[in-house]
């Protein structure tokens, strides 16, 4: 197999997995928000168009979730090998909170009788996974210990302060999401309701952005030198400068009663995150441990899924927009229209 | 117990469970497909109310399933992160193929299939039936590629340090010896769990009122399946064993509990008590040289035995001998009562038998009895070994301590049994309802809400929509 020379098909892999991680934020975010969303959400109409708005769209928006993992094994095995040994508690804990979400979609339609109870499951489920998915990505970015090939550290390890901290962030800003969709979504009351939520949900979001961006500078001299050393620091300034604008942007579009660009405005503001945590961790895949080039796939298995990512992935965008299209309006308690 | 048969037992539980949905989702999916493609074609209501009466219960048997192997497929990793690390290069590719394929096809057009019955055209909305049939079937060429690889590993090269690296052909890969007979016969297998189910329900509605019609096609059309899928699996059951014969003898001697070598013709154990610690078959029930004429066309074939192979490398024989027999059986039991039903038939009484009818509800969830069977089967009977004679199961597991692994199998217990222990209550609640004219919503769910999915249609029938043109 000839590659040309300069290419080099493990950052593409890099920027692949990177890309499902974001697809994921932003599709799922704002559907995991909804459940966090859920107990301040009065039971009756506006919960069951709360819930409509994201029941066609919830199981294409978890599948990045699996395209992230499988995804993982298949680029970077190592590193999947060592990660999730590493954040087994987070992880699993996760995917149980997923399950009873997951389920509350359909059962909650079945059972009047119960419904409250799942409810309170898609409530619990939807928080949990969501504190769990920040607390696994604190967990990482400590530091996991590593010997020979293999996660070397304890079951706990990934429990610190610092995990609590980013597991709380990603609540505020799934729980942000879940306000804007709602408020694209929605109309009356519930409407109402989600741009209050917007309005406290962006603040405590931004404080929680500075905090966890001072946190991480203190984890690691390694961290701080990216962002704090010259030349980078040039570079480096400019996120938390569109942090700080994108914030401005948001809270104007809020107040001027927008209701598409609010939701694009808190995704850019996922979008500086991300790019944030690249600066963190770049070119590692487990930070401070692996590189991307040392946990690659071998160059034929790399070859063989960029063929099927170059084919598959624009035909899957294409379909799901066509599913969003299908789709698209405002929700109230009579359905789609 | 330690670390590693906690990981064991809690993969072998939950995907398990995982398992019982898309055994059943494949085939309903298909069925589903059959049931518009028959509406479209006739425009008969009894199609169109059977289409709605089967979705409503798809709808919460892939929602189970998509949870359950979400979970999957992060397990991989958890507890088995050195086997990851090992046949990563090689399994990871066709898992991520699946992903691409598959579960996105599926899920994408998911949402149109359940709620855009008013959103789309009645065409475009067979399309999307279509592609999540499609995509359940696609979900299994990948996923059982990658167990066959397991089970017959082709195709790699072995790294200095033990890894497993794919070699020139991928195709020597996803096509490894034994992935065609196992594709055929889960494939069919889902079918049969499908039909079996169906006509239990069907039956079971038949038993209180004979002249409901779409109770009465229901049936017909799973006594269909029954009667012609059912010997086909059993040839194809056959194909597999030969097959496995040749790439895995020692599975098969388990099956077999052929404890002793037979150079003059195998006799076919039908029960006994095999005991692995004396290496023998306590009060064998045997049919003189049938198993070498099964397995090898020809009474007198010499076959080996389990003295062949050492202790250590032996899988576990009494799980896998009857975890055999009750697949089997159940196999031989299904074909019965097709033909039966076929015998029926053909002198016009399939509607009007209540005791073909109580047989059918009694057989109602073989199928899935069948195939958690057929899969300890396959999975007990490579033991000792995660890739078949190249790497040991106690060499893939994670390096986790007993405790973790014990408190998250517990909850992984109490999270399933409760979850979907209710999952399927409300699926025996929606299949007790017969299938009606009207077929509408379930009593209690607001209609005017879309979570359920045609009620807008039944609310306000639209031209394309399913809703219209009830009988
Ligand atoms: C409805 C379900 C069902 C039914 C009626 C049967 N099977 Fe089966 N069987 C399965 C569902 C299944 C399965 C769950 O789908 C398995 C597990 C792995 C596989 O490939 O198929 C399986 C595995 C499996 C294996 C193991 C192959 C291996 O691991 O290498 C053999 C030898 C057979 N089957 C043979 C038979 C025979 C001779 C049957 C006839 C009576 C039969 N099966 C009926
Ligand atoms: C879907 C139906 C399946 C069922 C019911 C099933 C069942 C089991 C069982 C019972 C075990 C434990 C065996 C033992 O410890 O003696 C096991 C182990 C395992 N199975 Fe499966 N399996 C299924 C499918 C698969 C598939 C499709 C794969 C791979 C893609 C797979 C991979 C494994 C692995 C890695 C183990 C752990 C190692 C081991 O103990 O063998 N299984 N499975
Ligand atoms: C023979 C074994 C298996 C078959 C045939 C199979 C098939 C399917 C099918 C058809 C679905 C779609 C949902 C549904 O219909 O219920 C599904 C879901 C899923 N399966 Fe399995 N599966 C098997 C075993 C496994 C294993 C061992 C894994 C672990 C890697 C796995 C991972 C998944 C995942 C991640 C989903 C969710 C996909 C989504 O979000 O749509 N499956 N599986």
């Amino acid at each position: 197999m000839t590659i040309p020379a300069g290419i080099d098909l493990t950052v593409i892999w890099a920027a692949i997995i990177g890309f499902a991680i974001v697809a994921y934020v932003v599709l799922d975010g704002f559907d995991l928000g909804i459940g966090i969303l859920f107990p301040f959400i009065p039971a009756g109409p506006d919960r069951d168009t709360a819930m409509n708005s994201i029941a066609p769209v919830w199981d294409g928006n978890e599948t990045w979730l699996v395209l992230g993992g499988g995804g993982l094994l298949a680029a970077f095995p190592l590193a999947y090998a060592i990660i999730l040994p590493a954040l087994y508690v987070p992880l699993i804990t996760m995917l149980l909170g997923l399950v009873l979400r997951g389920v509350a979609f359909e059962f909650r339609w079945r059972d009047a009788g119960h419904r409250a109870w799942w409810d309170r499951a898609f409530a619990l489920g939807s928080t949990l996974a969501t504190f769990m998915q920040g607390a696994a990505l604190g967990g990482l970015l400590q530091g996991v210990r590593v010997v020979g090939r293999g996660y070397a550290g304890g079951a706990w390890d990934w429990f610190s302060g610092f995990s609590m901290l980013t597991g709380i962030s990603l609540v505020l800003g799934y729980a942000l999401l879940g306000a804007c969709w709602l408020n694209w979504k929605t109309a009356g009351s519930l409407q109402r309701r989600a741009v209050a939520h917007a309005r406290r949900f962006g603040v405590l979001l931004l404080a929680a952005i500075g905090a966890v961006s001072l946190a991480t500078l203190g984890l690691d001299a390694d961290y701080a030198a990216r962002w704090l050393a010259l030349p980078n620091v040039l570079f480096t300034a400019q996120v938390p400068i569109a942090t700080v604008i994108t914030t401005a942007l948001f809270y104007r579009s809020l107040s001027r009663g927008h209701e598409v660009q609010p939701f694009f405005w808190a995704l850019a503001l996922f979008g500086l995150c991300i790019a944030g945590l690249g600066i963190s961790i770049w070119p590692d895949v487990v930070p401070m441990r692996v590189t991307i080039w040392q946990a690659a796939a071998p160059l034929r298995s790399q070859v063989f899924m960029l063929i099927g990512a170059g084919v598959m992935v624009p035909i899957i965008l294409a379909y799901t927009g066509w599913a969003y299209w299908v789709f698209r309006g405002k929700v109230d308690g009579a359905g789609y229209h | 117990m330690t670390a590693f048969d906690l990981a064991r037992a809690q993969f072998a539980f939950t995907v398990s469970f995982h398992f019982l949905f898309p055994a059943f989702s494949i085939g309903l999916a298909s069925f589903l497909a059959v049931l518009e493609a028959q509406w479209l074609r006739t425009g008969s209501g009894v199609y169109a109310n059977l289409y709605r009466y089967w979705l409503k219960i798809f709808a919460v048997v892939f929602g189970m399933g998509v949870v359950s192997g979400l979970v999957m497929s992060y397990q991989f990793g958890t507890n088995w992160s050195v086997f990851s690390d090992r046949a990563g290069p090689v399994i990871g590719p066709l898992m991520a193929y699946e992903v691409l394929t598959a579960f996105f096809l599926e899920a994408g057009f998911l949402g149109v299939m359940l709620f855009g019955i008013t959103k789309v055209g009645r065409r475009l909305h067979f399309v999307a039936t279509l592609a999540v049939a499609g995509g359940t079937f696609i979900s299994a060429f990948w996923i059982l590629s990658v167990n066959s690889w397991m089970q017959t590993p082709t195709g790699f090269e072995m790294a200095a340090d033990g890894r497993f690296m794919p070699g020139p052909s991928w195709v020597a890969i996803i096509f490894n010896p034994s992935f065609p007979y196992r594709l055929v016969h889960t494939v069919l297998a889902a079918y049969l769990t499908t039909a079996f189910a169906v006509g239990g329900v069907g039956a079971w509605h038949l038993l209180r009122d004979a002249a409901n019609p779409g109770a009465r096609t229901m049936f017909s059309m799973a006594m269909w399946m029954a009667a012609i899928v059912a010997p086909l699996q059993i040839m194809a059951g056959d194909a597999h064993g030969i097959n496995t014969l040749a790439w895995q003898p020692a599975k098969v001697m388990a099956m077999e509990g052929h404890f002793q070598s037979h150079p003059h013709g195998a006799p076919l154990i039908l029960f006994g008590l095999p005991d692995q610690a004396r290496q023998r078959v306590d009060y064998a029930v045997e049919v003189p040289k049938l198993s070498s004429l099964i397995l090898k066309h020809d009474p007198d074939a010499p076959l080996g035995g389990l003295d062949r192979v050492p202790l250590a490398d032996q899988p576990p024989v009494a799980i896998v001998f009857w975890a055999f027999r009750v697949m089997v059986g159940l196999g031989l039991a299904m074909a019965g009562l097709g033909l039966w039903s076929l015998v029926l038939r053909l002198r016009g009484r399939l509607h009007a038998s209540p005791w073909l009818h109580r047989a059918a509800v009694a057989m109602g969830p073989a199928g899935f009895v069948a195939v958690l069977a057929g899969w300890v089967v396959t999975e007990t009977g490579r033991q000792p070994y995660t890739v078949y004679g190249l790497l040991r199961t106690v060499h893939s597991v994670s390096p986790l301590a007993a405790p973790t692994v014990a408190i998250s199998l517990a909850a992984f217990a109490l999270v399933y049994f409760a979850v979907f222990g209710m999952g399927i209550v409300y699926l025996l609640k929606l299949m007790a309802r017969p299938p009606q004219a009207h077929e509408a919503t379930l009593d209690g769910i607001p209609i005017r809400s879309a979570g359920i999915t045609p009620a807008p249609a039944l609310d306000a029938p639209q031209p394309g929509a399913i809703g219209e043109h009830v009988a």
